[in-house]
């Protein structure tokens, strides 16, 4: 008897410790160096060459990959150096190392894991001293987010956003007070989400501002009004920090 | 043998030897025997977990409040009509506790904001996994019979799905796969059938090759079989991995089964403008840029970008791909070869003709096609060629001459989102989830084995993810849900409109563009109400030339060359049968208003309501560029109309992006005064 509830413990704890180090591994999940991949060449710096600050939805794909590349001392690229590509738990790289190109570039393709938020990914190249490292913020969306993202493209962006697209051209510049990008962070992270909500819903007068910002009270719903600031809170760059209870922590 | 009997008797003695010891040895035993569940209970994982969220919100400042929620034991939420008996919540404590959403490690993150509470609809209906479980790996990762692991996140739309047939603004992903299942032929072959017993139908137009010879060539066919995407990088036709020879004879037998159609190549008089004098490539460029052809037709462009619309097929290498005679009739009038084509008889001038086919035909890459050589083909190539067909399925998408659409062709995959694992055979290495059999399934049919006929789509991993979420929606489990929960697909109607006004209308195709009635497309506006809307003299000038109501759109109405007398037609059907009773025009104001009303109706425009920030009533100030062009709407637009779409735009035209400003009578009357007096010059302010 006391020999099959000593394997229970032994069981239970174990699976505990396992958890722990999952929780702890969660942190940084390496990605163990590929053993194929031969570096030819060693570099000094690792600077980013496109695909940060991209958002998708969670748990898929990003659009862009993620191209780094890798320099000497002078910054001259550096073909054939290792790159390593990591991230929080749930973001996989495909392929999580590889060597830089002639150009010096490394390119991996991100799928972001299942959890809304901001994700730091690191790009590492083992260097002559000491390893180089970089790192790239990218954006996943929450099924809110995501739904405020969809709103925005439809009633908000074409004045929101100064970027021109051939199939779309910005309102931006044709507006005499110029509306906040919602990117905008030192200036949105300011207002309340009630501030945000007033002005969305009854227009830029609600907070003695632009009439230009028509009201939305009646062609939005209260729950498409909070999806659409959960959405700019998640692109708020700097990052929102919601002012909430401050909890004392030990 | 000795030592055994004799240690065994005096165990015996020693434990029973007398009534008191056996009794105590007895009870001990009991006793024992009893602790084993607690015990178990006290070590088991959930109650770990359980003691775990005790210590995290041990120092939070709403400990007290936290704690009086925290319920210890095995929590279930059980709810017999939907088959729901989850306990996921003995672990996930933190679901619906809103000061934890700055907690990212499972289980005790807080459940992100949906429209669904998770006490009303439990976890495994979106999630899948095993809600009666109580450790981490039978709920979420069982493979046992009937059971199956949870849905990865990014096919969680899947969950919505089920109940959800209709198209929803936030689950993008399963719209666009569904779209895709309609789309890319997908329901040509496999029979999907929603939970409420319709069946998914498609809604692309794959082209008929009953007389397939009267446009193009055998070799062309053969080199589009081979690889339709070297052809078009955005061709929807799968790659059906075809030998040279399969190739061959295919293409063998629909030559030799086409039948000419009189008028495909016949336009005598089109023939002859073509060879009066030679056109202008430049002139071919205009006329397919004011034509509009780019709304519907893509080309390459020289940077490799893939420019224009996808209703109609690619134009990149169309002059590899049509006979010159053909090009011209179709030009002439599209619906001879095919009457059910979504392209527009645009009633070209025969010199128009020849200046857009000359044109189309510069299209040409010299390359594309180069190499191939076909001998004359013989019968026994021209009969395996038709057993392919037959084999391949390929009339499950195109009409073909001596084959019949086969029935039931592939897989029903109505319920593949549920399907027991026991019965996929899965590749080796390959994790055992139905997730990742469809993802592999769509991307590598063929490595399914040699027997599969599946073709090969050229699918983006965005794509691929869509169409499983999709098809991972179509579970069991959603046909038994109560009707009640159930939300219908919205299809097309089947509204045809009547007479010679309805023929011009299927022979303009205004349906591939505008929706009417339940019925089109949505690149154009919805005409339902354009009868009440606008006045007719605007209707018959923008028949006879559609000019710029939006100037920030590149996707135009383009100009069709109707005769006077079918101008009129079409414009007394349109306001005649295209009201609302919304619109009333009775207590509407006037057309025309004092100075006083409309002067005021400005100062609304200007300050209150700040309509310029989207509109231009006067181009030299305004430069608001989303909403249409108001410099001439007084001569557009009937005062009726305008009043009530000031009071609610989304009730004349739902999901309309002009927001309803809850305007008062008043007001809503001032600006439309000042929007009559809006006549506009001719030609002034449109041509923005």
């Amino acid at each position: 008897m006391m020999k099959r509830v000593n394997t229970e413990v032994l069981r239970s704890s174990a699976c505990l410790a396992l958890l722990a180090v999952v929780a702890l591994a969660g942190c940084k999940s390496g990605t163990q160096p590929n053993a194929a991949l031969k570096p030819t060449g060693t570099g000094a710096a690792i600077v980013e060459t496109s695909g940060g600050h991209q958002v998708g939805a969670t748990g898929t794909a990003l659009k862009d990959p993620v191209v780094v590349q890798v320099n000497d001392e002078q910054g001259t690229a550096v073909p054939g150096a290792l790159v390593q590509f990591q991230g929080p738990a749930g973001v996989s790289f495909e392929p999580a190392a590889a060597l830089t190109d002639t150009s010096g570039q490394a390119t991996t393709a991100v799928t972001l894991g299942g959890i809304a938020g901001r994700y730091q990914l690191t790009a590492v190249t083992p260097g002559k001293a000491k390893p180089a490292s970089l790192d790239v913020i990218e954006t996943a969306l929450g099924y809110q987010q995501r739904l405020g993202a969809i709103l925005a493209d439809k009633y908000c962006t074409r004045c929101h956003d100064p970027e021109s697209s051939a199939e779309r051209v910005s309102n931006y510049d044709n507006l005499e007070t110029k509306p906040h990008a919602f990117t905008d962070g030192n200036t949105l992270n300011k207002m309340s989400d009630a501030d945000l909500t007033a002005i969305i819903q009854y227009g830029g007068p609600a907070l003695k501002r632009s009439a230009l910002m028509p009201p939305y009270e009646k062609t939005l719903s209260l729950a498409e009004v909070r999806a659409l600031i959960a959405y700019t809170r998640a692109l708020a760059d700097p990052p929102y920090q919601p002012a909430g209870t401050v909890y004392a922590h030990k | 043998m000795q030592s055994i009997r004799k240690y065994i008797s005096s165990a015996w003695q020693a434990l029973f030897g007398d009534p008191v010891r056996a009794f105590g040895v007895v009870s001990l035993v009991l006793l024992l025997a009893l602790a084993v569940t607690p015990t178990k209970e006290h070590f088991s994982q959930w109650h770990s977990y359980q003691r775990k969220y005790l210590s995290l919100i041990r120092d939070r400042g709403d400990a007290v409040s936290m704690r009086r929620r925290f319920e210890p034991g095995i929590h279930q939420i059980w709810m017999p009509e939907l088959g729901v008996v989850d306990r996921c919540t003995t672990c996930h404590l933190g679901l619906s506790e809103a000061s934890l959403a700055d907690e990212h490690q499972q289980p005790f993150r807080k459940h992100p904001a949906i429209p669904h509470s998770v006490d009303g609809f439990g976890c495994v209906i979106c999630h899948g996994g095993q809600g009666a479980a109580t450790t981490v790996s039978e709920a979420h990762h069982s493979e046992r019979d009937g059971e199956a692991p949870i849905l990865p996140t990014r096919y969680i739309e899947a969950g919505c799905g089920q109940c959800h047939q209709n198209a929803m603004a936030g689950t993008p992903q399963l719209n666009l796969g569904r779209t895709m299942l309609a789309r890319y032929g997908c329901v040509r072959c496999h029979a999907v059938t929603r939970p409420d017993g319709t069946k998914m139908m498609p809604t692309d137009h794959p082209p008929s090759l009953v007389h397939v010879a009267d446009k193009t060539t055998r070799e062309w066919i053969y080199s589009w079989l081979k690889d339709p995407q070297a052809y078009a990088a955005t061709a929807t036709m799968p790659n059906y991995k075809l030998t040279d020879q399969d190739a061959s004879d295919i293409s063998a037998y629909l030559i030799s089964s086409s039948k000419p159609q009189p008028g495909d190549t016949s336009a005598a008089s089109v023939k002859n403008a073509s060879a009066g004098s030679a056109t202008n490539p430049a002139d071919g460029a205009s006329l397919y840029g004011q034509s509009f052809c780019s709304s519907c037709h893509a080309v390459q462009n020289a940077a490799g970008n893939v420019v224009g619309g996808d209703v109609g097929p690619e134009l990149t290498r169309i002059g590899n791909k049509v006979k010159p005679e053909w090009l011209n009739a179709w030009l002439n009038n599209p619906r001879i070869y095919d009457a059910t084509t979504p392209m527009p008889h645009y009633r070209f001038t025969p010199r128009q003709i020849a200046t857009l086919a000359d044109y189309l035909h510069s299209k040409t890459d010299a390359d594309y096609g180069a190499n191939v050589q076909l001998a004359a083909a013989t019968p026994q190539q021209i009969a395996r060629g038709r057993r392919l067909i037959i084999d391949g399925g390929c009339a499950a998408c195109h009409e073909i001459n001596g084959v019949q659409t086969p029935q039931n062709f592939a897989p029903d995959l109505s319920t593949i989102g549920s399907k027991p694992l026991a019965q996929i055979a899965f590749l080796p290495g390959m994790e055992h989830t139905v997730s990742t059999y469809i993802v592999s399934k769509i991307r590598q049919p063929r490595a399914f084995g040699g027997a599969v006929k599946m073709p090969q789509f050229a699918l983006s991993n965005a794509q691929t993810d869509a169409l499983t979420t999709a098809l991972l929606a179509q579970t069991g489990r959603s046909r038994t849900i109560p009707d009640t929960l159930r939300v219908a697909a919205a299809e097309d109607t089947n509204y045809q409109p009547a007479g010679h006004a309805g023929k011009l209308m299927t022979e303009l195709a205004c349906f591939s563009c505008h929706r009417i009635n339940g019925r089109g497309g949505d690149m154009a506006p919805d005409l339902t109400y354009e009868g009440s809307s606008v006045q007719r003299q605007w209707l018959t000038d923008f028949l006879k030339n559609p000019n710029t109501l939006r100037p920030s759109l590149i996707r135009r109405m383009p100009r069709f060359n109707l005769s006077d007398s079918d101008n009129k037609e079409l414009t007394d059907f349109m306001l005649a049968v295209y009201q609302t009773s919304a619109v009333d025009p009775d207590t509407a104001p006037s057309a025309t208003n004092p100075p006083q009303v409309v002067e005021q109706g400005r100062q609304l425009f200007y300050s209150k309501f700040a309509c310029q920030s989207c509109h231009i009533v006067d181009t030299k100030t305004d430069k608001g560029y989303i909403g249409p062009t108001l410099t001439q709407v007084g001569s557009r637009l009937t005062p009726a109309w305008t009043y009530a779409w000031l009071k609610n735009p989304q009730a004349l035209r739902p999901g309309t992006a002009e927001p309803n400003q809850k305007m008062s009578d008043e007001d809503a009357r001032a600006l439309t005064a000042f929007l009559m007096s809006l006549k506009g010059t001719s030609g002034k302010g449109a041509k923005q």
